[in-house]
């Protein structure tokens, strides 16, 4: 579903990714660790056309991200190409990024009218829907900034579904949220990621939730993938030093 | 010297009728082409097109850099000369327009900065297009906090326009020199004018103090 191919991402002189290889199937929950500025989140960012390649190329679902080709030749992709190809991809915030001058439902329902062609009586549905899936049907008519941060953190999970993406990017999701939030806002994404066949690409310091959800982990140390396992095994038995030393790092702090 | 109270009441009429009704009218039409076209401008400085942008930051340059006077008088008495002539008036409202725009321009831009980031990013993950982007997201977060600032710009632009004086529209001032010159006797049409000036531009000051409680409130 995502294939990276030797990607590099600079920023000026600072390398943050070199020649990163990696892929991950249709369906799967893969989870992305490491120190902060190892790279992971520039990741969701090159998928989600925030950030631009250096060199190399990403595909999703068959399709090139960060190309197109214009005849025979392969260019850099522009704005319109890569509009079609991430409608596939939606992403889901730190700051939740709820759009404040729209009330919840036109939050979730604008992307799909506008975007997917939806009439508005489906949308609407569609959102209701979600919105019941998340626990908030209540909320329909509230404005972002009468909800809790585990509320618009919800919202913006609709949001994101809405769209019916194929792959979810989940940039640190519960980081912004007080501690009694994060719970309920992780067992719903557990929720979705066992009931529907979404893949699932996400930077997370919650590792209980890695360990839970997880297909696959990614340990990253600047812009490397030090070690690729599954889950019982990365927690458990690490083949790498540098794991294990990040995970007690990480455990130990609570 | 001493003041006619008769006198003062004879020339209040038409300094008041004449003179502050196009005062108004002057500062509400001008200010509407500044808001639209500072709007506009603001737009195609951010254009994905180089030379769009270039052009859009030579004429604001060009326009602030010259004094209002100048580009009064090159409307009026320069442009008929290639075949564009109009009315003193409309002359004075896109002049006085256009030279706001250029400062009302950055005071949208600001705006606009001020929107946060997030923003745009969740507009690109939704890939919602550029124009739904900027008129459903963008701008209807950035205009409400810059409306104060263009209240301001339409107060100062409400005292620019007596320099409309020189082409013939005849403001408060222009009404007030008028009666003046007509009874060779100035101190009271001049300090009704500047009376006039003080009431407008204080309670439209007023105003926006209450508009900018309102959008600290809401914001």
């Amino acid at each position: 579903m995502i294939q990276f191919d030797t990607v590099d991402k600079r920023f000026g002189d600072n390398v943050v990714l070199d020649g990163l290889d990696f892929a991950v199937k249709p369906g799967e929950f893969v989870t992305l660790i490491g120190p902060s500025g190892s790279g992971k989140t520039t990741i969701l960012r090159l998928l989600m056309t925030l950030e631009q390649v250096s060199g190399g190329q990403i595909w999703v679902g068959g399709e090139c991200l960060s190309h197109m080709k214009r005849g025979e030749r392969f260019v850099p992709a522009d704005d319109k190409y890569q509009r079609a190809v991430r409608k596939r991809i939606g992403m889901v915030f730190q700051q939740f990024n709820l759009f404040p001058n729209m009330k919840v439902l036109q939050n979730i329902t604008e992307a799909p009218i506008r975007v997917l062609g939806l009439s508005r009586a489906e949308a609407d549905q569609r959102a209701r829907d979600l919105l019941e899936l998340v626990g908030l049907s209540e909320k329909v008519d509230e404005h972002p900034s009468r909800l809790s941060g585990g509320q618009q953190q919800r919202v913006a999970i609709a949001r994101a579904l809405a769209m019916r993406p194929d792959v979810l990017l989940l940039d640190e999701v519960t980081s912004a949220l007080d501690p009694e939030l994060v719970a309920g806002v992780l067992a719903l994404l557990k929720d979705i990621a066992s009931t529907t066949d979404i893949t699932f690409l996400c930077v997370t310091h919650e590792m209980n939730f890695a360990r839970d959800v997880s297909d696959r982990v990614l340990m990253f140390d600047a812009g490397q993938i030090v070690e690729d396992a599954p889950p019982d095994k990365l927690f458990t038995e690490p083949d790498h030093e540098r794991t294990r030393s990040f995970l007690q790092a990480v455990l130990n702090r609570g | 010297m001493n003041w006619d109270w008769n006198y003062a009441w004879e020339v209040l009429p038409g300094i008041v009728g004449e003179g502050l009704l196009i005062t108004l009218e002057v500062t509400v039409l001008a200010s509407v082409v500044a808001y639209a076209l500072g709007l506009v401008l603001a737009l195609l400085r951010r254009s994905p097109i180089a030379v769009v942008r270039w052009i859009v930051w030579a004429f604001i340059e060009f326009v602030r850099s010259t004094p209002l006077i100048v580009q009064v008088f090159f409307m009026f008495f320069v442009l008929p000369n290639i075949g564009i002539k109009l009315d003193p008036l409309p002359t004075g409202v896109i002049a006085i327009g256009l030279h706001y725009a250029t400062y009302t321009a950055e005071v949208y831009r600001a705006g606009i900065e001020a929107v946060p980031k997030g923003q745009w990013e969740a507009a690109t993950a939704l890939s919602l297009p550029r124009g739904r982007t900027w008129f459903a997201v963008i701008l209807p977060q950035a205009i409400p906090r810059v409306l104060p600032a263009l209240g301001n710009y339409s107060i100062s632009l409400l005292k620019e326009t007596p320099i409309l004086l020189t082409i013939g529209v005849l403001d408060i001032v222009g009404a007030a020199y008028q009666e003046g010159s007509a009874a060779f006797r100035y101190v009271e049409p001049i300090t009704i004018a500047g009376i006039l000036f003080l009431v407008v531009s204080y309670t439209s000051s007023l105003l926006v103090r209450r508009l900018e409680r309102r959008v600290a409130r809401s914001s």
